[in-house]
């Protein structure tokens, strides 16, 4: 396959509250955005296992965005809280590892904030265009076994 | 080693426990648990520096606790074991008496977190120096040597889950590893899954891990599996500033936060 056909797979876990609603306003707002994107609504950032994480990668996703409601806007009040510190270790834990962090990326995008949401996926797809597919650890998945 | 001796004969004698978990010969030189419950047994237990296991798994395993009270010989590990577990919740404050064997071969009974705390207070760290170097050569690696490393040792895992039975602080009766519907992480020892199953072990050990290196010594393939576990604690210290294994009363790390938590990456 050519370089230029690659085009990356992205799975975005989301709060329902306030990043879910910021896509909407995005697409209300009739702003564009490249289309790479899936997206997973989950009820708060609290509920984003790092499994999930993983589990997107081995599913075949080259990069995953994780966004929820700004520190102190939770619907939940801590949900967001308890995450930034899950990611925090996890963040550190799987550059130990020698994952790929650079395809992760954690943001906080409020359901006022339609413009930035688009702006981030852009930004997010247009860097793992550079990065190219996460072959690295789709290899896993065909490893060992046959 | 006569002073442990007669001091966990006497404790037996006056009932005021029911067993002694030491350390007694095994094979090749090796030292192996033991589990004194009467006067004439005593003689089995020996203490020197091979006396390397962490002794705190089996204080809360349910035909352990059965025996009665215990008295467990406690090396710098099995103190730090002992202080997570009670602040888990996993072992009632003073139901465990921790007999210490100072350098002098004087022996210490330790018989309530707040003697255990203060004793820990004195100790050297915990990540042994060995285990200190080998983190930060990894540390120096770049990305891809550091995946290079983790693929070829995880790799050779065969998912025996010994390093899982090991620990102290891994207590849980069932674990989501071994549920199979829906089956989250696979079983058999392929890439993927050992990577996943050490990813969650290592999560799941962050803020919590004792730096024993008990996981390490038990992996029968030679996999330093502890490195990972002592990199998230590590992480964990150095990040909110709490350290696994000082006191009976911490919180878990993570499953509290700070509002004003500082990280560098969220965007
Ligand atoms: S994870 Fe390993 S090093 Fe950490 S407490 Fe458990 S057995 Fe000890
Ligand atoms: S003890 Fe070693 S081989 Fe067994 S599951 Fe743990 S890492 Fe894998
Ligand atoms: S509801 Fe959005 S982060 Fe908790």
């Amino acid at each position: 396959m050519a370089d230029e056909a690659f085009e990356p797979k992205i799975t975005a876990f989301v709060c329902n509250w306030c990043t879910y609603a910021g896509a909407d306003l995005t697409g209300t707002s009739r702003l564009k955005y490249q289309s790479n994107i899936r997206i997973i609504r989950l009820p708060c950032t609290g509920r984003v296992d790092f499994m999930l994480i993983q589990k997107a990668f081995a599913r075949g996703s080259d990069g995953v965005i994780v966004s929820g409601c700004h520190p102190n806007d939770c619907h939940y009040t801590s949900g967001n809280y308890h995450a930034r510190r899950r990611w925090m270790v996890f963040n550190d834990l799987m550059e130990f590892m020698g994952l790929d962090m650079r395809r992760v990326t954690f943001s906080w995008v409020s359901a006022a904030e339609g413009a930035k949401w688009a702006t981030l996926v852009n930004e997010v797809t247009d860097h793992l265009r550079e990065l190219g597919p996460y072959t690295e650890y789709q290899r896993l998945l065909n490893a060992g076994v046959a | 080693m006569d002073v442990l001796r007669n001091k966990a004969r006497d404790l037996l004698a006056q009932g005021q426990v029911q067993v002694v978990i030491g350390y007694e010969a095994g094979t090749g030189g090796a030292r192996r648990p033991s589990f004194v419950r009467s006067e004439a047994d005593v003689a089995r237990l020996v203490w020197d520096a091979d006396c390397v296991g962490n002794l705190a798994g089996y204080l809360t395993r349910a035909e352990i606790k059965k025996m009665g009270k215990i008295a467990v010989v406690a090396n710098a590990a099995t103190l730090r074991a002992l202080l997570q577990l009670t602040a888990e919740h996993q072992l009632a404050e003073g139901a465990v008496s921790a007999l210490v064997v100072t350098e002098e071969g004087a022996v210490l009974e330790l018989s309530n977190a707040q003697a255990v705390t203060e004793h820990v207070a004195t100790l050297p760290a915990s990540l042994s120096a060995a285990d200190r170097e080998k983190l930060d050569q990894l540390m120096a690696l770049s990305r891809e040597e550091r995946r290079a490393f983790w693929e070829q040792e995880l790799q050779r895992c065969i998912k025996c889950y010994a390093c899982r039975s090991s620990c102290p602080m891994c207590y849980c009766g069932s674990c989501t590893m071994d549920c199979n519907r829906p089956q989250w992480v696979p079983v058999a020892s392929h890439e993927m899954g050992n990577l996943e199953y050490h990813t969650v072990r290592a999560m799941h050990l962050a803020g919590r891990c004792v730096e024993c290196g008990e996981c390490g010594r038990a992996c029968p393939v030679g996999i330093p599996i502890h490195l990972l576990t002592c990199y998230a604690e590590e992480s964990v210290r150095r990040q909110f500033g709490q350290p696994a294994g000082t006191s009976a009363t911490l919180n878990y790390a993570l499953g509290t936060f700070r509002p004003d938590d500082q990280e560098t990456f969220i965007r």
